[in-house]
């Protein structure tokens, strides 16, 4: 080769990463990053969307928001179905991991529960909203069995009374969440050494003594992130939400993403339904550095 | 070493197994009762005592469901806007993954820490200007307002998928095509994407699970019934006949179909993509 076109070679060879990477870029930087500007600017103005010439609003909206006692009962009503969600997709996903992992099973058995285990996961938002509507129905199957085995006296509405709507919708989403902790719990069981556990075996430890000191501690790294992941995705919950509840009755399952979304397309106040998902957003944010932090000091 | 077959260690046992099966009824049974009642009357859904199995096995619903052209349209513009979805996201997800797993330049960990950052945007977040954009360059209700929001979406996690795979592979074949003379593109091509299949493979099936689920974008940036996927026409369903459970259900069935079927034959490329974003 000679010089000149060994340099030329060499330019390529600088260049082609961007020119591979200038698609995604493009795509993600106008229509990702853009519009998260975009939205920030909205909550600033008057009218925004609706009108060709808005008026800078200042901070308004903002304060529009952090007056309504909706927006402080939405957070109130996301930390619960979030903070639950997690603890309990971590439990139960745990619970269900260990129980698999165990050699006590006969191995088609366990490959058998493990395909039937993972079932809710394969069902989207809206179809796992219309079967807990059918099951928590007052006239449905839940009610009549709990009747019939005295532990309640009457049928009760789960969805549409106040008392008990988000305890509901919050066991759906329970329900419809743990196996991502489950699988990623599982693959973390089988990379454990066995010998851990033989060597706490040759020390006469006792059962619960190795979950306590060998499997959760080595579980650890898996369990922070995804729960913290898991922590972001629930935070967002829309369809769930605005299929069993709407976000009713009286406001008592109103989530911040429920609350936005009237704000925008009910009301059409689209600069205060901006100021809200800003917010959103940086909650989102702040828990994502987090994430990352985490994730670049493992 | 375990002692076996104690009387205590067959306790243990027996109530793993109780445990197990207590486990399988949680999992299970609301899918259960979606699958049988699809195919029970309407009234013997809520008939008291609750009938385990359809005592009167019917396919009312699902020939109400197929024999309805507005239904049958969401599926079709279910499976048209996820299939275009897949196809352009792995192509340019492919390019981008090749530019990180195969070259060193400035700004890649930075690049990489931006599309991991990106899978956590709220979507309610870019809802409203989207909904903008969409309204001010005439593209609402239709299918193309739907495949770039999805696009949007998808591409960080396949990006993430796809340079986890090719990171996996050997660096002396594209090697070998630099020495003979070839650039990284005829590489890309001869040699990475035909062993990249399974790579491929995992990222298709996320990217068009993600669409297939999507909802709150098909809401809003849609109208017409004609532009309406599944998950849209099953609320749809609920608001104009909130009593006809096992056509809901018969619906839902039909929607979880694509899911069901992807999972079952290919466990191993589905597992890989719902755990990605985690794993990593």
């Amino acid at each position: 080769m000679t010089r000149q076109k060994r340099s030329r070679s060499r330019l390529k060879r600088a260049v082609a990463p961007y020119l591979y990477l200038s698609p995604s870029l493009v795509i993600i930087g106008l229509l990702m990053l853009l519009p998260m500007v975009t939205v920030i600017g909205y909550s600033f103005q008057n009218s925004a969307v609706l009108r060709r010439d808005p008026s800078f609003a200042g901070l308004k909206h903002y304060q529009a928001i952090f007056a309504d006692p909706v927006f402080w009962a939405s957070l109130g009503h996301t930390l619960y179905f979030t903070c639950m969600s997690v603890v309990f997709h971590m439990t139960i996903g745990m619970i269900f991991a260990l129980m698999l992992n165990s050699d006590r099973i006969n191995p088609i058995l366990r490959n058998i529960l493990r395909v039937l285990y993972i079932l809710p996961w394969l069902f989207t938002a809206v179809i796992i909203a219309v079967i807990w509507r059918l099951l928590l129905e007052p006239n449905g199957v839940v009610n009549s069995v709990l009747i019939q085995l005295g532990i309640i006296g009457s049928k009760i509405e789960w969805f549409s009374s106040p008392e008990t709507a988000l305890h509901a919708v919050t066991f759906a989403n329970i329900w419809a969440g743990y196996p991502l902790f489950m699988v990623s719990l599982l693959a973390g069981l089988q990379g454990i050494p066995k010998d851990f556990y033989e060597a706490a075996d040759i020390d006469g430890a006792k059962a619960y003594q190795k979950l306590i000191f060998i499997t959760i501690p080595q579980l650890m790294p898996i369990i922070i992130s995804i729960s913290l992941l898991d922590f972001i995705w629930t935070m967002q919950v829309f369809p769930l939400i605005w299929i069993t509840t709407g976000g009713g009755p009286i406001y008592s399952t109103e989530v911040l993403s429920t609350y936005t979304y009237k704000l925008a397309f009910s009301s059409y106040n689209l600069s205060q339904a901006s100021a809200s998902a800003v917010v959103i957003l940086l909650i989102s944010l702040g828990l994502t550095l987090f994430y990352i932090r985490y994730q670049k000091a493992r | 070493m375990r002692k076996r077959n104690t009387p205590k260690d067959r306790l243990i046992t027996v109530a793993l197994h109780v445990a197990l099966a207590a486990g399988l009824f949680f999992a299970a049974f609301p899918i259960y009762w979606m699958l049988t009642s699809s195919f029970k009357s309407n009234t013997e859904i809520f008939a008291l005592p609750p009938t385990i199995l359809p005592k009167a096995f019917t396919l009312e619903a699902y020939a109400a469901i197929l024999g309805d052209p507005v239904k049958l349209r969401f599926f079709f513009n279910s499976y048209f806007v996820a299939f275009a979805v897949t196809v352009l996201t792995v192509l340019i997800a492919l390019l981008a993954a090749y530019g990180f797993s195969r070259f060193n330049f400035r700004g890649k960990g930075s690049l990489n820490t931006l599309i991991i950052s990106t899978q956590t945007i709220p979507p309610i977040t870019l809802l409203i200007p989207f909904f903008g954009l969409v309204v001010s360059y005439r593209i609402f209700d239709t299918y193309i307002a739907l495949i770039v929001t999805y696009l949007v979406f998808t591409l960080p996690y396949a990006i993430l998928l796809m340079t986890g795979y090719l990171n996996t592979l050997p660096r002396d074949l594209d090697e070998a095509v630099a020495v003979d003379g070839g650039t990284s593109w005829t590489a890309l091509w001869r040699v990475i994407v035909p062993i990249s299949l399974p790579g491929i493979v995992a990222t298709s099936v996320y990217t068009f699970l993600l669409c297939w689920n999507e909802f709150l974008f098909a809401l809003t940036l849609t109208k017409s019934t004609s532009m309406r996927t599944v998950p849209i026409g099953i609320q749809l369903l609920m608001g104009q006949h909130a009593f006809e459970w096992n056509q809901m259900m018969a619906m839902s069935v039909l929607g979880s179909l694509p899911l069901l079927l992807i999972y079952l034959l290919a466990q191993r490329f589905f597992l890989a993509g719902m755990t990605a974003g985690s794993v990593k």
